[in-house]
């Protein structure tokens, strides 16, 4: 299993650490993992993307042209990306603030309405685990377990509180996404 | 002059008035006859042998007409890249927190091509000694102008004199630095008379000691001469550096236990 | 059990480096290299073995710092990125000249001048052919995961000692920047005073009684015996080519034709014989692991069984130089970079090789 992922939004909606976290899942259950984040000044509020593989095998590219799953988080990274996603590949996107929807025909394209689900949970940090939780829906290439492991070994010890709180948000996240095409 | 080495008869221990301390090599210095830096090693060398520190003092001399320091003075030394000496003793001290670390530089190198090593080691506060040689000109490569040259001084790059609205004017760096909360102990001497002399070593003794209280940086400003770079001889340049340099550059203690000397 | 860790290669250098038992990191922040300060400065390495970490008030500082504290005999470390790399040549062919070991990270950036703050590998020349002024050389290691980061931390640290001269891992901003999994070596002892005095007569550790100073210096007013020295220097570097040359050598045994590429060129190019064996394409790579001494033999003993070389680079082509000294003229060699900040992918590579190689 070889799977090739990018995660593209703006910089604050957790596009960084939501990789990780799947990064370390990968690595629970032994498998081979790279994260390669966009870096630069797009850190500061621009753009933010990262690029995740998750193997059986040794991971030879960490930088790639085509992906089998694009998340996408905003307009630039839908004109950027949409196009970047392999034949039968999978395209899973938020809607909010997006003016122009996807349009290829040969992916499968999923909706998670994660900004608004985030916010009616009171905390909209939890945005990014939402959208982790409808990816892993999707595409369980990581056991549920080795998520809840990879949140504790990706998050400094202090904010271990905050993990039943990203386990309930990844739930969410399962429940509410939807099949567009 | 070669009878008196012929006569060893008269070297004996009764005869002794004064020895060379052993802290300083038997190699002959290539320093110009007159020249100030010749003096400063002795009292410096003079100071390490009396504190019984040879064992643990490590030198480091950069580029300048001390750049051959390596050769006199018998403790572990190293070369510096030019002006880069208070970074390498910075290092130094930092990994061997209890041996006596000292930088030997000249005014081109602290002043000027190290001015940002010079002003951060200071600003830190590292734990060391700097003993800074100031003759107001490059003298190991033929007498340009360096920042400490005096308006109006002829160099061989300022040879109509400095003109301070082009070539800027002499640098104060001592009194800079003492301004910074890292230096502990801040003076200018000379090595010009016997009596200056003996102030003098009592500085560099002070400045040495002051490594024990692990206080912070002590800075020994000696004013020298460069009689061959000022195209003078010894005395008339002695005399030249009483009536120009030292009122520029006042001898004192500028800093003492941290306190700015009012 | 061993401990995996998922980290940027910039962290896992940092890490490296305590677990390494060296005695004192020296450097300046500069992207995309920034996190190795940023981590040793968290993880507080002081408290866990003693090691010394200090932020210099400039890439000159910081390696001069370095040669400070490698003259003392103490495994030294700084990092920087390509336009600090400049700023410390003085210094390292000090070091060099005055056979210092210390290991010095370069994550390089798309240049020339202020360039880009993303990936590239256009330090090639400065780092394998000298970089700062006088006949030296530099051994240089080209790592191509996070896992090597960590290892050539050790490795440089272990062949700057043994050889008295200064070790450059030639990174770049994809291997500092992106994460994988490591599993870190065990932390080893830094050593003490007495043991770094015994182990190292040459380093200025302090006069012992009786035996004559040690005088640390690159200068030699005397033509002659700075010409000594050089032999001397030469010498030495010829036992490296000799005896430590490195490489990696993938599906090279039925190659028709072969890629040569280090660091994240590799990687990326590892991927691209995958696409093109796929379409039945025998390709094959040598990845230098040194990039200097340079893997020369293998090329050249290669070269009688390909049909052609593709060097992949993020630079303009600069290690095909090498790769055409070391082929000397039996094959086309030709060379596909993208640079600037560009990171070539692994489609334009098969492309290049079908078009510039088998095609052409």
């Amino acid at each position: 299993m070889t799977e090739e992922i990018i995660i593209a939004g703006f910089g604050g909606q957790g596009v960084l650490s939501m990789g990780k976290i799947l990064a370390y899942s990968g690595i629970m259950q032994d498998q081979e993992v790279s994260w390669m984040p966009s870096y630069g000044p797009e850190m500061r509020g621009g753009t933010a993307n990262v690029t995740v593989i998750l193997s059986d095998e040794r991971i030879s590219s960490p930088v790639l042209n085509a992906f089998d799953t694009a998340i996408i988080l905003n307009q630039q990274s839908m004109d950027k990306f949409e196009k970047t996603i392999k034949p039968g590949g999978t395209l899973l996107y938020d809607p909010n603030g997006i003016t122009h929807h996807p349009t290829r025909k040969d992916i499968k394209i999923y909706r998670i309405q994660a900004a608004e689900a985030s916010a009616a949970m009171g905390n909209t940090k939890t945005f990014n685990m939402i959208v982790l939780g409808a990816f892993l829906k999707i595409k369980p290439i990581v056991l549920m377990e080795n998520v809840e492991k990879g949140l504790k070994k990706s998050l400094p010890v202090r904010h271990h509180k905050l993990i039943p709180m990203n386990m309930e948000a990844i739930t969410k996240g399962a429940e509410i996404v939807e099949e567009v095409a | 002059m070669a009878e008196t080495f012929d006569r060893p008869e008269i070297r004996t221990p009764e005869n002794l008035v004064y020895s060379k301390t052993n802290v300083l090599t038997d190699n002959i210095m290539h320093y110009c006859p007159g020249c100030g830096h010749g003096t400063t090693h002795r009292l410096l060398a003079e100071v390490i042998e009396e504190m019984g520190i040879q064992s643990e003092t490590i030198g480091i001399a950069p580029v300048g007409c001390s750049v051959l320091a390596y050769n006199y003075f018998d403790v572990d030394m190293q070369e510096a890249a030019h002006g880069r000496a208070p970074a390498v003793a910075t290092a130094v001290k930092r990994l061997f927190p209890n041996k006596f670390v000292f930088t030997y530089q000249g005014d081109g190198d602290l002043a000027a091509i190290g001015t940002a090593e010079t002003i951060h080691a200071c600003n830190r506060g590292e734990n060391m000694t700097i003993i800074f040689v100031n003759n107001g000109i490059y003298g190991m490569t033929g007498g340009q102008m360096a920042p400490t040259t005096l308006p109006g001084m002829p160099t061989s790059t300022s040879p109509y004199g400095r003109e301070v609205a082009t070539m800027g004017n002499p640098l104060k760096i001592t009194e800079l630095i003492a301004q910074l909360p890292g230096t502990y102990y801040v003076t200018r001497q000379s090595v010009h008379t016997p009596a200056n002399v003996r102030k003098a070593k009592k500085a560099i003794r002070q400045a040495m000691e002051n490594q024990k209280l692990n206080r912070g940086l002590s800075f020994v400003e000696v004013v020298s001469n460069c009689n061959s770079g000022w195209k003078l001889s010894p005395v008339k340049a002695n005399k030249w550096m009483e009536d120009n340099m030292f009122p520029f550059y006042p001898l004192g203690d500028i800093k003492v236990n941290g306190e700015l000397v009012k | 059990m061993k401990e995996l860790k998922l980290m940027k290669g910039n962290e896992a250098v940092a890490e490296a480096a305590i677990r390494a038992g060296a005695d004192a990191y020296f450097g300046y922040p500069i992207t995309p290299q920034s996190e190795v300060l940023e981590y040793l400065m968290a993880e507080r390495p002081y408290e866990r073995t003693g090691m010394v970490v200090l932020q210099a008030e400039s890439e000159v500082a910081a390696i001069n710092m370095v040669y400070g504290g490698a003259a003392c005999g103490k495994k030294v470390i700084t990092s920087s990125s390509s336009p600090g790399i400049s700023l410390k040549m003085e210094g390292i062919s000090y070091i060099a000249g005055a056979e210092l070991p210390c290991v010095i990270l370069n994550v390089v950036r798309g240049g020339p001048g202020l360039g880009t703050i993303q990936p590239s590998q256009s330090d090639y020349f400065q780092a394998t052919k000298g970089g700062g002024h006088g006949d030296y050389r530099l051994i240089v290691l080209a790592p191509a995961s996070v896992q090597e980061m960590a290892d050539h931390v050790k490795l440089g640290f272990d062949l700057a000692f043994k050889y008295r001269n200064p070790v450059m891992i030639l990174s770049d901003g994809v291997i500092g920047q992106m994460m994988e999994k490591v599993e870190l070596f065990e932390q080893m002892p830094r050593l003490s005073d007495e043991e770094v005095a015994a182990n190292y007569p040459w380093a200025t550790t302090g006069k012992p009684a009786g035996v004559p100073h040690r005088i640390i210096t690159s200068l030699e007013l005397d033509s002659s015996k700075q010409e000594k020295h050089n032999h001397h220097l030469q010498e030495k570097y010829r036992k490296i080519q000799e005896n430590e040359t490195m490489y990696e050598a993938i599906q090279t045994e039925d190659a028709e034709y072969l890629i040569v590429a280090f660091g994240s060129s590799a990687r990326i190019s590892q991927k691209a014989i995958d696409m093109a064996r796929a379409k039945g394409i025998k390709v094959g790579m040598i990845r230098p692991i040194t990039l200097f001494p340079y893997p020369s033999e293998i090329i050249n003993k290669l070269a009688d069984q390909v049909k052609g070389i593709l060097t992949v680079e993020m630079n303009a082509g600069q290690m095909i130089e090498d790769v055409k000294l070391a082929v000397n003229g039996k094959v086309k060699v030709e060379h596909f970079g993208r640079f600037g900040g560009m990171i070539p992918n692994p489609e334009e590579v098969v492309k290049a090789l079908e078009q510039k190689i088998i095609g052409g």
